[in-house]
């Protein structure tokens, strides 16, 4: 007598890979939740109350408010991108990926279980920062479902792209490099700390083709309603990158590149 | 029904290693089998493309009559596979690495709690269950991850060499669990280095060299190929002359120990009326090596002396 795989069954392999991820993030606690908060509180002393004193205004918002999103999209980022390549690099290189890879689980579950990690952590993480923000800036609030969604999209792309990152991987110094030499640049040139208008004309066109400046001031228009570009931009700009991310993902891991010999 | 037929399989690995030429073989339903083969002759790459982890480059396996190329979800849900090497995360605990298989293949978290207790408690690991993996003993990591390979109940169960560097304790206790698990209906795919587990366990048996199935048939067909046994025998008294008798071929091993080819044809009375005839006292006497450990290497080609 066959074994029956079902949509339920399916449903259980998802649960079983989020509440494996959930647990893990939460077993290493100081690792994953404490090191943005403490590096954030940082950035809002020294960029928002020292330097942001002097600084005033930007786009008519005070400094410290201005830099609330781009500091809360920084994390979600970089966390959602390292949680998906340390996570699935680790299950690699410790060869027990090899226990999904050898169960009924279809390729989307299992993308969709780690991508679904990636997006608790980096969430959490976004709570957290937001909960700091709030105690220096106070809390506010323009458009809460654009808000939401553009922090959803946005940790969803990075754990795509965390995800191409760890399946390519052959050393754990691998899964450093894009966050270090890429990641980082881009979003600090994203516009967190500045509004793009600022920048002389070639720079700003320059950074017009940066799509985290777009993430950025989508959510700078949820949380105070000022946006360097338009939203519907934003959105499409995002919803694509995800889209196309998420598809090669989805390929590479039913080819089973860097997993099945 | 065949638990696992394999067609024409072919694997070229991309360094152009060509681990499988076109392998055919079939086991039953409820057979325990083995497959043995030298180092490199192929067996881990065949696990490999029939449990999913390796890509064939042509040819088909079916588990259950279910492809596993073209419907690898159900395919898999018939296999548990317990691997060579360790493959769970050392950082987790044991009950929850049982817990956490068992969801992959759809069983509710409460029903693969009580199988994962079950199963830990019949490997003699549920003292260990909520302390780090990575503190077990070698032969404890074995056990558990042939927990987790039955914690879904899956039809075909496959070792690649389950019992290797375990000692003959643990062995023994491991034989008797998979025997068990054989009676109750699952199918048993087995590789491994010690012929005897093959020879005591194991119904029928292929072995596989160079990529090729060179033999796959009943161990005890296998074993009545055997024209030729050798013993060692042990003497009480060191000899200066070799004794000689018609048909069986006898040489030293050393001053007072002796080694006798004897065809299945032949019957030992005969070499033991001769030798007490030339006043040669036997104090013990044992094979020379596993039968099935010397049909293996006469198949596979290998040297006694070099091996």
């Amino acid at each position: 007598m066959t074994t029956e795989v079902s949509a339920h069954s399916y449903w259980i392999g998802y649960k079983t890979i989020l509440i494996k991820e959930v647990t893990r993030i939460l077993r290493i606690w100081p690792q994953t939740l404490i090191p943005p908060v403490i590096t954030m509180s940082l950035y809002f002393v020294i960029f928002g109350s020292i330097i942001g004193r002097r600084v005033g205004e930007m786009g008519g918002i005070d400094y410290m408010e201005f830099i609330v999103p781009g500091l809360i999209m920084l994390s979600v980022i970089t966390n959602s991108y390292g949680n998906i390549t340390s996570s699935f690099f680790g299950a690699k290189f410790g060869k027990h990926i090899e226990e999904l890879l050898i169960s009924p689980l279809p390729p989307w579950i299992i993308l969709a279980g780690y991508v679904s990690g990636a997006l608790f952590r980096a969430l959490g993480v976004g709570v957290l920062v937001w909960l700091v923000a709030g105690f220096f800036s106070g809390f506010f609030m323009h458009n809460a479902l654009v808000t939401v969604s553009i922090l959803i999209l946005t940790a969803v792309v990075f754990a795509f792209g965390g995800f191409i990152n760890a399946v390519y991987a052959q050393k754990f110094d691998d899964i450093a490099i894009i966050p270090t030499f890429v990641l980082q640049p881009m979003t600090y040139l994203g516009g967190v700390f500045f509004s793009v208008g600022l920048l002389p004309g070639l720079w700003e066109q320059v950074a017009m083709g940066n799509p985290i400046l777009y993430m950025v001031n989508a959510l700078r228009y949820g949380m105070l309603g000022i946006s360097d570009v338009p939203l519907g931009l934003a959105y499409v700009m995002v919803v694509g990158f995800a889209f196309l991310l998420g598809t090669l993902s989805l390929w590479l891991l039913k080819r089973g590149v860097g997993l099945r010999a | 029904m065949d638990a696992l037929e394999v067609r024409d399989l072919k694997k070229v690995y991309r360094n152009d290693v060509v681990a499988l030429r076109g392998v055919n073989l079939r086991v039953e339903e409820g057979d325990f089998f083995a497959l043995l083969g030298p180092n490199g002759a192929g067996k881990s790459t065949l696990i490999g493309i029939v449990s999913s982890l390796v890509n064939a480059t042509s040819g088909e396996a079916k588990v259950f009559g279910i492809s596993v190329q073209k419907d690898r979800s159900r395919a898999m849900a018939e296999i548990g596979l317990v691997p060579q090497e360790v493959n769970f995360n050392q950082f987790e605990k044991p009950f929850d690495i049982v817990v956490n298989q068992a969801g992959y293949y759809g069983v509710p978290r409460r029903v693969a709690r009580e199988r994962a207790e079950r199963y830990l408690k019949k490997l003699s690991l549920w003292d260990k269950a909520f302390g780090p993996s990575r503190q077990l003993s070698g032969g404890m990591k074995r056990r558990l991850m042939i927990a987790r390979a039955m914690v879904h109940q899956p039809n075909l169960l496959i070792l690649d060499e389950p019992t290797a560097g375990v000692d003959i304790e643990i062995r023994r206790s491991m034989w008797r669990f998979i025997s068990e698990i054989n009676e109750a209906g699952t199918t048993v795919i087995l590789t491994t280095h010690y012929l005897e587990e093959a020879e005591n366990l194991c119904r029928n048996v292929a072995i596989i060299d160079h990529g090729d199935i060179i033999e796959n048939t009943s161990v005890k067909t296998l074993l009545g190929k055997l024209q030729v046994e050798t013993f060692v025998l042990d003497l009480r008294e060191p000899i200066d002359t070799l004794p000689e008798v018609d048909g069986i071929e006898i040489v030293r091993r050393d001053a007072s120990t002796l080694e006798a080819s004897i065809p299945k044809s032949r019957s030992l009375n005969r070499l033991f009326r001769v030798l007490e005839e030339q006043g040669v006292e036997v104090i013990s006497m044992r094979n020379k090596a596993n039968r099935l450990e010397e049909l293996f290497m006469r198949l596979v080609g290998i040297d006694e002396e070099a091996a």
